[in-house]
């Protein structure tokens, strides 16, 4: 039978994730030494674990409101209020997803009517171009460069912007570039989206993970952005909370009901003991100042001063990356292109890296590492990334 | 205790086997600040010595563990201090501590066979003059050490990949 006719074309029409490729070829090398992961080393701390296994032992079993749990609402609201000076309602601006990625696709399918154009960054995590062509619209990249750290540029932005663009990703820190944005680049980006007169989904599931004394500026906080801004977030970065699938999308009343209502439809609402846990991840945070995330945080930063170290040492330029938990080194001086420098690093080294390309064009020419992984492993994996570069310079 | 120091125990505790250079770039110091403030840590006793934690259960030395609750009866002046000093001087005391609760001192102790710790509680520990009574528990599995968990697999359960 040829399913192919009974198939959306719309959806056949997007190539599967570049990621899946080389994630069949690392998984089929049993020694490799991956920095290829795009989640914490770390587990999620006990006693949120006991939190949800307390609700287990409860009896805890039924759904939860569509919305999510009330207290988890109400911490998330005291959370953003205390840490990025934003004000969102528990019980009318706030919703609990099944992870940052499903606020995502009900943010792109709420907001983007057919032909609409969304601007992404470009490179940025695999998921936005094909979630905006699932809903109708049309992803139009936008470029961030080296010689930028990868910010976004209005220049850039400039050049991709059409009457039909109506939305604009924003999502920093980046992935897979470790990139940040400061007050500044916000506001000339807030310039931008005014005078465009766009609505912008900010994905700051990273915001918690930056370093070196910088400081993570929510957009929604930024100038008269708060009504022009999807604010998503989640659990999995910060609380090392990946497998539990919590996030959360927070804006304007009249946005949030509708995503709510794809939400209630199709998904009714995001597993409770991931809530339970999840509420008691922003309750202890708020009683012991974010212990768990702090001590995770110094734990990145100290891996990230290595990796960094090492790819400078081994004369491949690399930016600094102040966020997230990623180097993003460019290998153009091997002559090797970013899906050849990591497949022949993989047969050849037992190293696993993604190429930069999995995340838009603009990565060409780059990998991305992940130093959240043990240091005696990241040590390993740059030896035997030095000794490919050598030989291929 | 400054942030450089916190820093560099955090990561000895974990790996004490890492070369200067690498702590140096991971608390990005110089490789003379991280040298100088880990010999002052050791100078402080901070740092007292690098240790490896070890799974005995897994080689084959033969191996007894106890711990021993102790009563005692301070003495004037000198508290629980002098009859700890004299029990942690013992070769097969591995541990001492001062308790609250229903008994005094807490003590870990080694030996190669149980003939050998059943005669250190009876002929050496037992016979102090100050203590009035001790209670043995031998130690029979190792679950959790210093940190390390040794009865379970704590291999990575991650994705090779993920986005």
């Amino acid at each position: 039978m040829n399913y192919q006719q009974y198939l959306n074309s719309r959806i056949s029409a997007v190539p599967p994730s570049g990621i899946r490729r080389f994630f069949d070829l690392a998984s089929s090398r049993k020694d490799a030494i991956s920095l290829g992961v795009g989640e914490p080393d770390f587990k999620t701390p006990y006693l949120i674990r006991d939190a949800a296994i307390n609700s287990l032992i409860d009896g805890e079993t039924q759904y939860t409101a569509n919305r999510g749990l009330p207290e988890l609402r109400d911490e998330i609201s005291l959370y953003l209020s205390e840490r990025y000076h934003l004000c969102y309602r528990a019980d009318s601006q706030i919703l609990v997803t099944i992870g940052a990625s499903e606020a995502i696709d009900l943010a792109l399918r709420t907001l983007i009517s057919d032909g609409d154009e969304v601007l992404v960054p470009d490179p940025s995590y695999v998921s936005y171009a094909p979630g905006v062509i699932f809903a109708g619209g049309v992803p139009v990249p936008v470029r961030t460069c080296q010689k930028d750290q990868f910010r976004l540029k209005v220049s850039e932005l400039e050049k991709a912007v059409t009457s039909s663009s109506k939305l604009l990703i924003l999502p920093y820190p980046n992935n897979p570039t470790g990139a940040i944005m400061e007050e500044s680049d916000l506001l000339e980006i807030a310039d931008f989206v005014r005078k465009h007169d766009l609505l912008v989904i900010s994905d700051e599931i990273y915001s918690e993970l930056i370093y070196d004394g910088h400081i993570h500026v929510s957009f929604a906080a930024v100038s008269d952005m708060y009504e022009r801004t999807i604010t998503i977030n989640g659990f999995s970065k910060a609380f090392a909370m990946t497998g539990w699938r919590v996030g959360y999308a927070c804006g304007p009343e009249e946005i949030v009901s509708v995503m709510n209502k794809i939400h209630q439809y199709s998904i009714m609402c995001a597993p409770r003991q991931g809530q339970v846990a999840a509420a008691a991840a922003l309750r202890m945070g708020r009683e012991n100042h974010y212990e768990s995330v702090l001590m995770m945080r110094e734990s990145y930063d100290r891996r990230r001063r290595l990796m960094l170290d090492a790819f400078l040492k081994m004369g491949l330029d690399c930016f600094e990356p102040y966020g997230a938990f990623y180097v993003f080194p460019s290998i153009q001086r091997t002559g090797l292109s970013s899906e050849e420098f990591c497949s022949r690093l993989l047969q050849e080294k037992d190293v696993a890296a993604v190429p930069g390309t999995a995340f838009g064009l603009s990565g060409e020419g780059h990998i991305r590492c992940c130093y959240a992984t043990a240091v005696d492993k990241i040590e390993i994996a740059l030896e035997r990334i030095a000794a490919f570069v050598a030989s291929n310079s | 205790m400054t942030k450089l120091e916190t820093s560099i125990l955090d990561i000895l505790q974990d790996d004490c086997r890492l070369p200067l250079e690498k702590i140096a770039v991971m608390t990005g110091s110089s490789l003379e600040e991280v040298a100088g403030a880990i010999q002052d840590l050791e100078s402080r006793k901070i740092i007292l010595k690098y240790s490896p934690v070890i799974n005995w259960d897994r080689t084959d030395r033969e191996r007894v563990e106890a711990m021993i609750e102790v009563r005692v009866t301070p003495q004037r002046d000198m508290g629980f201090d002098a009859i700890a000093r004299r029990i942690y001087r013992f070769d097969e005391v591995k541990s001492v501590f001062l308790m609250s609760g229903s008994y005094d001192l807490l003590v870990l102790v080694e030996a190669r066979t149980l003939k050998e710790l059943a005669a250190f509680v009876s002929g050496k520990l037992s016979p102090l003059e100050t203590v009035t009574g001790t209670a043995t528990s031998f130690v029979l599995k190792r679950y959790k050490e210093e940190g390390v968990i040794f009865d379970q697999d704590e291999s990575d359960r991650r994705l090779v990949i993920s986005p």
